[in-house]
């Protein structure tokens, strides 16, 4: 089941919002899509990112993914733990973020629901 | 994906819920579970590969030994009947044609395994230089392939039940074998990096071929296996692969297949450029570095450009990143570079090819 509790890209991220704070991570779709994720580069705490900028690279054994961020201001954490084991973004896509930007702006344009994701990956397919 | 070209298996291949590609025209299985997965179990017990989209192409009449002679870079003197052989084939200028294997029946006729994607460009390269009494068949359409490889290849066979000698050397192979009851052709032979056989048959017994063996591996924990997994093997066991280490434009001596161009034999295609050293050789990195680069980054020494990755990504058995690169001659022997990923210099230490050797 896609989460209910976040919205979602075109792009198969995931935003999640509490307060002035926005977590983003990939979805399942995603991460099926890559197969196994072996590395993940992760922005720099402080960097500034723009809404629509690649923030962070995900890679799996065949292919190489920019994932972007909806949210636009300052990134205040990032999942080190994936610096060890990428694959957890495999194993548990919606319970691992890959950055957190403290955003000044949110692209409410580029995000859907749970919903009108679900039917957006059925409209790929 | 309808104007693909499907193999025997390719509804083995959905049923087994592969995730299926356009590789080189051809409908392929990346992968069925995880190219991880299916890595390791070549790597410890035993994996399944359908290899039937490689070209074969039968050589044969009285002129066929001389004839390859002159279209190979390696000897192919000396050579008894069942007996496999690498070789590329080069044109004039060196650059690399294809890389092959030859399968000797006789003085008179021998097999061509060629790659998928060069199979059409091979005919042609072979047919157009052929005398009167050589005859080039491009057989392709009318064989399956299917590649057992990994420890436990032996235990599998067993199992499913074998009429014939299994061939005991590596580079041999047996013409008129069984499996199961399917007549096919079986030689000792890879391109993972394991112990393993390669079993050619009829194109439409291969999906009972395949089933067989899955039916029987599965008491050794066999897998399926996909593109990515024969990808990853080949890379960790730093096989050339044509398109990436071998083209037009490298020769194999570039690529350090030293062992397979026969400069002293007095004649054949390619001969005169590769009496010349090469200006770029292939070497082998590690990253040290976080990062993993890919095909086609920039090699650099010292800030300036070295050469390019001509394969790159994880050693999933041996753990960390690798690339494969091709660099400026004068340079091979140095021990630190850089790749360049994504605008960021990634080090990286030269390391012996191959990157993983299996140990027995």
């Amino acid at each position: 089941m896609t989460p209910n509790d976040r919205k979602y890209t075109k792009e198969h991220e995931w935003v999640k919002i509490n307060g002035s704070i926005a977590e983003i991570g990939i979805t399942d779709h995603a991460q099926q899509a890559l197969g196994d994720i072996v590395f993940v580069e992760l922005p720099n705490i402080d960097d500034t990112v723009s809404a629509g900028d690649s923030a962070a690279v995900v890679e799996s054994v065949k292919a190489v993914s920019n994932i972007y961020t909806a949210a636009e201001g300052r990134i205040v954490e990032v999942n080190e733990s994936l610096d060890e084991r990428p694959e957890l973004l495999n194993e548990n896509p919606y319970e691992n973020f890959i950055f957190k930007v403290e955003f000044t702006k949110v692209d409410e344009n580029a995000l859907i629901s749970a919903e009108e994701y679900d039917a957006f990956v059925e409209s790929e397919a | 994906m309808d104007a693909l070209k499907k193999t025997p298996l390719y509804d083995t291949h959905i049923a087994l819920s592969g995730k299926i590609v356009d590789f080189g025209g051809w409908a392929l299985p990346v992968q069925y579970s995880s190219i991880l997965e299916e890595h390791k179990a070549v790597r410890e017990r035993a994996g399944l590969f359908d290899v039937s989209h490689m070209g074969e192409i039968e050589v044969r009449g009285s002129g066929a030994f001389e004839f390859l002679q002159h279209m190979l870079t390696n000897d192919l003197t000396g050579m008894q009947p069942g007996r496999c052989r690498y070789s590329p084939v080069c044109y004039e200028d060196g650059g690399t044609v294809d890389d092959i294997l030859v399968y000797k029946h006789s003085d008179d006729r021998f097999l061509l395994i060629v790659n998928a994607s060069n199979t059409e460009k091979d005919y042609e390269w072979f047919a157009s230089h052929a005398p009167k009494d050589v005859i080039v068949e491009n057989q392709s359409a009318s064989w399956g392939q299917i590649a057992l490889q990994g420890p436990k290849f032996m235990r599998v066979l067993e199992i499913a039940g074998t009429r014939g000698d299994i061939p005991q050397k590596n580079y041999t192979f047996t013409e008129n074998f069984s499996v199961a009851g399917i007549d096919c052709m079986i030689s000792r032979t890879g391109y993972t990096g394991e112990d393993g056989v390669e079993i050619y048959c009829k194109a439409q017994d291969t999906p009972k071929l395949h089933s067989k063996l899955m039916e029987a591996g599965k008491e050794v924990q066999l897998l399926p296996c996909g593109l990515g997994a024969r990808d990853t093997l080949r890379f960790e066991a730093s096989m050339p692969l044509y398109g990436h280490e071998l083209s037009s434009e490298i020769t194999p001596k570039e690529a350090g297949l030293h062992f397979a161009i026969k400069t002293a034999k007095p004649e054949f295609i390619g001969r005169e450029a590769l009496l010349e050293p090469e200006k770029r050789t292939r070497i082998g990195l590690k990253l040290i570095d976080r990062g993993i680069a890919r095909e086609h980054s920039d090699v650099y020494l010292n800030d300036s450009l070295a050469g390019f990755v001509t394969s790159g990504g994880v050693a999933p058995t041996l753990g960390g990143n690798y690339a494969m690169a091709l660099v400026d001659s004068r340079l091979a022997n140095e021990e630190f570079f850089e790749i360049d990923v994504r605008g960021r210099k990634i080090k990286a230490q030269k390391v012996a090819l191959p990157f993983y050797k299996r140990s027995n």
